[in-house]
């Protein structure tokens, strides 16, 4: 609807001068807007606007070739090892596992209580160190690029836990990335997921019914 | 008493501006959003405070829905043509080049390699509706999973592998398709979850 109004009647009032008629022009957008925003209607609903979000993660190779000298050991103290038993409770326990004892499997939860406290206290030097270097990132005192290659150094130092991951087949995968979550909440840089050994299902069974298990184990 | 003479206005409004707007956030949005994808069952990925974002190409996506079927998609039709053709060299089954042109332009796929054919076979409609019945058996018998993965693996070298899983799934599901791609040597990948904000403190 382009309109193109000419003013005669203005024309004609002037006393003489020059004839050249002032023509207005009007082009009505109207029809234009509407395509758009249907345009923008269809964009919003027909795509996404955000890439979604992802976890890199490495996996222990399971090749049978590996020798004993390559693998490497964690040394007891410094491991724990989360069972995710499903719902929200997970169990714990730090070294190596106690059969005998069923309260040594510990029970937590994923709440902020739960099992992040036990991970961020255990790795409370490196947590601390890790802030710092936040800190002094957002003073611009160091590059990305160095902060990322500092943090993993600081991440993967010598007196970090490591944590090793189970999941028994009743966990659910949110179980699971809730899991890694905490790991990189706690800035746990050396973690595993491992399957779940008949030990771990015992020791939860166990302690499911207060020892009952290793009572008649060790008669 | 002189007679107020209202103003004849017109009504006409100058839409330029309004056009003006309306073309720009419809550049903003044409540039940058991505379309959806097209998937055959919902899933919800849980949060994570994770802010990696996914790269755009040579993704190789196993989609894992709640019960435990699993799905997968490419995003380039030449791997898909490469990864069809060697998969059923492996598993015994030869597809014709409509076959072929029909399976390139599917978004997602997970169909037991028998049913393929008939499969390919039916209308974009039917295949739709009927995908979410299928997913590609995993089960240690017969692990056509594996194959795909490993055809996938030989007709794209650069390939990133990356598992959407609802976020019901249970873990027996997710750690089969865990050992399936260890055995393939395939210990690195990504695992797509949604943005959650949680702090240490």
């Amino acid at each position: 609807m382009a309109e193109i109004q000419s003013n005669e009647g203005g024309g004609k009032k002037k006393k003489g001068g020059s004839k050249q008629k002032k023509i207005s022009v009007h082009v009505d957008f109207t029809p234009m807007v509407d395509m758009n925003m249907l345009l923008i209607t269809f964009f919003m609903l027909c795509t996404s606007l955000s890439k979604p979000q992802t976890m890199e993660i490495n996996m222990p190779s399971n090749d049978k070739k590996i020798t004993e000298q390559d693998q490497s050991k964690v040394k007891a103290s410094q491991a724990i090892t989360l069972v995710l038993a499903g719902g929200d409770s997970i169990y714990y326990y730090t070294g190596q596992p106690d059969y005998k004892n069923f309260n040594s499997l510990k029970l937590s939860s994923y709440k902020a209580d739960g099992i992040r406290s036990l991970l961020l206290k255990r790795n409370s030097e490196a947590v601390s160190k890790i802030n710092d270097l936040k800190k002094k990132k957002l003073d611009l005192k160091i590059t990305q690029e160095q902060f990322t290659a500092q943090a993993t150094e600081i991440k993967n130092g010598k007196n970090t836990p490591v944590v090793i991951i189970k999941a028994a087949d009743r966990a659910t995968y949110k179980n699971l990335i809730d899991a890694l979550d905490e790991m990189q909440i706690c800035n746990i840089g050396k973690y595993v997921i491992d399957k779940i050994t008949p030990g771990e299902l015992f020791l939860m069974k166990n302690r499911e019914t207060k020892g009952e298990l290793s009572k008649n184990t060790t008669k | 008493m002189s007679k107020v003479k209202v103003a004849r206005k017109s009504t006409l409004i100058d839409m330029t501006a309004m056009s003006d707007v309306t073309v720009l956030l419809l550049t903003f949005f044409m540039l940058t959003s991505t379309f959806v994808k097209k998937e055959p069952v919902q899933v919800t990925t849980p949060g994570s405070v994770s802010e990696i974002k996914i790269p755009e190409t040579n993704i190789l996506q196993i989609l894992i829905d709640p019960t435990g079927k699993v799905f997968l998609s490419l995003d380039k039709q030449s791997d898909m043509v490469a990864t069809l053709t060697s998969v059923g060299e492996d598993l015994g089954v030869k597809f014709t080049p409509e076959e072929i042109q029909k399976f390139k332009i599917l978004k997602t796929f997970g169909v037991p390699i028998k049913s393929m054919k008939a499969y390919l076979a039916m209308t974009a409609d039917n295949q739709d509706k009927i995908l979410k019945d299928y997913g590609i058996p995993t089960d240690s018998l017969d692990n056509q999973f594996k194959s795909w993965i490993k055809n996938a693996r030989m007709s794209n070298p650069d390939l990133r592998i990356a598992i959407k899983a609802d976020q019901e799934t249970p873990y027996k599901v997710i750690k089969s398709v865990m050992t399936s791609l260890q055995d393939l040597r395939e210990n690195r990948y990504n695992l797509i979850t949604s943005l959650k904000v949680t702090s240490a403190n």
